[in-house]
């Protein structure tokens, strides 16, 4: 704040105007850059082939065709891939915040010999490349029986957002009081009722954050359920959204209306949550 | 406290399921990766144990290397792009009304699926009737590229999305660090007489050094196992113009059903990310931790 006072107390000379105009060009190149693909996609799955292709891609639509985006969601079979997404990425993200607590309340409040290798080692998983496990994992559930079934995914899911969960997690509860949680072991607390009733409510703020950025990893997923889902009614949006693109290559309108549908609950929890989502890629990757 | 604390049911109750996760769907995957490379084996029926064939044979395979090239092609091009992301993210940080709006919008793409990007920028790049030749067309080039189509300009075509998708992620972290380097030291240095560049320069960039280093491991890192969007916009081709190691590992994997020789790419890859990672943060001394 102080700054911009001065930029705007101090130095009123025409050069210093000229320096912010062109300062603030830049910044809103940029920002068209990044919209400005999306608004054609967008536009693009309002028209028709001959508006396609017949004009210039920068004009809109005449009537926009709405009806893309019914023959995407049934024909197209996208409804089906989009609630086995929800669900694949509710359970998933459930699943990943509830053991990533357990964990980094057992990492950072409680008393034992091999805090420090399990830690590492969850650090460690998180530089290891997925590709390089592909194979086996593709082995390992053949071998029990989970290829083409829809825990592969959940459990894939799952124990690859684990190392980065609980990093975030980790600076999250070192900065927690612990005076509750001492007083609480005084009055005769077991060490569960501690975690439930205590720690565990108070780090609400970061598990939205952390179940957002989850939610963002498994809806966007692509190469696990190319790998292990083979029939239609088990794939989810991503894959399944590859797949019709493949099959109707020609009709621009639909394509651009499916991946619209794809890519809309991310933005529609962005709409209200960016600030959360912001923090939780900052506080995660700079840690990673 | 202590008697609370150290219950060892809870202790195991609460860590084994995740650790058990861990060791058994990426630690144990990782070493049967090294192993399988060791295996003649189509993914069904018999393994044949054939010891270092497939990693001499790796050793030699001028597509393994081509595609480490265009990993790392991707690497040093991620690299350079963040001289152009800090740029942004120090004018971002020029405390100038609406960054926050800015920076929101500059995260967006990161939010969408690889594989949505790709069908996006397919369609962006499209000869015919895609945004950017028609762009070049109303602006009056005559000869429009090929694009992705081109195997000289294929693999610099898919450069183009990814820099797109990381843009607004790499400018936040950036955006981040600077917004908390100390008021007084820019402030003192402007009393001393030091302009906007030699702020940024001297102090604001040195400052958020730390964060930088990091940034730098995680594109080299996130370049060579780079797939999804490749794999999607191109498959690797045209020819093997767009491969990258994850790319031509899937495809000898699931594609010709080599997982043996799959497994010694796929190792390759381990050990490639793994040493890159090693040898950066010796390069730039980061202490992580």
């Amino acid at each position: 704040m102080r700054e911009a006072n001065i930029a705007n107390t101090e130095h009123r000379s025409p050069l210093r105007r000229i320096a912010i105009a062109i300062l603030y060009a830049v910044l809103i190149a940029v920002a068209l850059l990044q919209l400005y693909p999306l608004v054609w996609l967008f536009l693009l799955s309002l028209k028709t082939n001959q508006e396609v292709f017949g004009m210039s891609p920068f004009a809109l639509p005449k009537s926009p065709r709405w009806e893309n985006y019914i023959n995407a969601w049934f024909d197209g079979g996208i409804n089906q891939y989009f609630f086995n997404s929800v669900w694949y990425t509710i359970v998933a993200v459930v699943l990943t915040l509830i053991l990533a607590s357990f964990v980094t309340f057992a990492l950072t409040r409680m008393e034992w010999k091999f805090k420090g290798a399990v830690l590492a080692l969850f650090m460690i998983a998180y530089m290891i490349p997925l590709h390089s496990t592909l194979i086996p994992l593709f082995n390992i559930y053949n071998k029990i029986n989970l290829i083409d079934n829809p825990i592969s995914i959940i459990l894939s899911y799952t124990t690859f957002n684990l190392p980065i969960t609980i990093m975030i997690l980790l600076g999250f509860y070192q900065s927690l009081p612990r005076e509750i949680e001492e007083a609480a072991v005084m009055d005769g607390c077991s060490v569960h009722r501690i975690f439930f009733r205590i720690t565990l409510p108070m780090t609400t703020p970061v598990l939205a954050t952390t179940a957002i950025i989850n939610m963002i990893y498994n809806w966007n997923e692509f190469v696990f359920v190319n790998t292990f889902i083979s029939s239609e009614k088990w794939k989810t949006i991503t894959v399944g959204v590859n797949n019709f693109v493949g099959q109707y290559l020609t009709d621009w309108g639909a394509i651009g209306a499916t991946l619209v549908i794809s890519i809309l609950p991310i933005l529609i929890v962005y709409l209200f949550l960016s600030d959360r989502i912001i923090e939780g890629l900052v506080a995660g990757s700079v840690k990673g | 406290m202590k008697n609370v604390m150290s219950n060892k049911t809870a202790i195991i109750l609460y860590v084994l399921p995740s650790l058990l996760l861990v060791l058994f769907l990426i630690y144990i995957p990782i070493v049967l990766t090294g192993y399988y490379g060791l295996m003649d084996w189509s993914g069904v029926g018999q393994m044949k144990f054939i010891g270092l064939e497939n990693y001499k044979k790796l050793v030699h395979d001028q597509l393994f290397w081509e595609s480490t090239w265009h990993s790392v092609l991707l690497a040093l091009f991620s690299v350079l792009s963040l001289i152009g992301y800090l740029i942004v993210s120090l004018l971002l940080a020029s405390k100038l009304k609406g960054a926050n709006l800015f920076r929101k919008i500059y995260i967006i793409p990161m939010l969408m699926s690889s594989v949505a990007i790709a069908q996006l920028w397919m369609k962006i790049f499209d000869p015919m009737n895609g945004l950017i030749n028609s762009l070049l067309s109303m602006i009056g080039v005559k000869e429009t590229p090929l694009w992705l189509a081109d195997p000289q300009m294929a693999l610099y075509s898919v450069f183009i999305p990814i820099v797109w998708q990381y843009a607004g992620f790499y400018i936040i972290i950036m955006y981040a660090a600077l917004i908390n380097v100390p008021q007084e030291l820019i402030e003192a240095a402007r009393i001393d007489g030091a302009n906007a560049f030699q702020i940024a320069y001297k102090i604001k960039v040195p400052l958020i050094s730390g964060v930088l280093k990091v940034l730098v491991i995680l594109a080299v890192v996130g370049s060579l196992k780079y797939f999804d969007l490749i794999y999607v916009m191109t498959g690797g081709g045209p020819g093997h113009a767009t491969e990258v190691i994850a790319s031509y590992m899937y495809k000898e994997a699931f594609g010709k059903f080599n997982f043996g020789y799959g497994s010694a790419i796929g190792f390759g890859l381990l050990i490639l990310s793994m040493g890159a990672t090693w040898v950066i943060q010796k390069m730039l001394r980061v202490n992580q931790g």
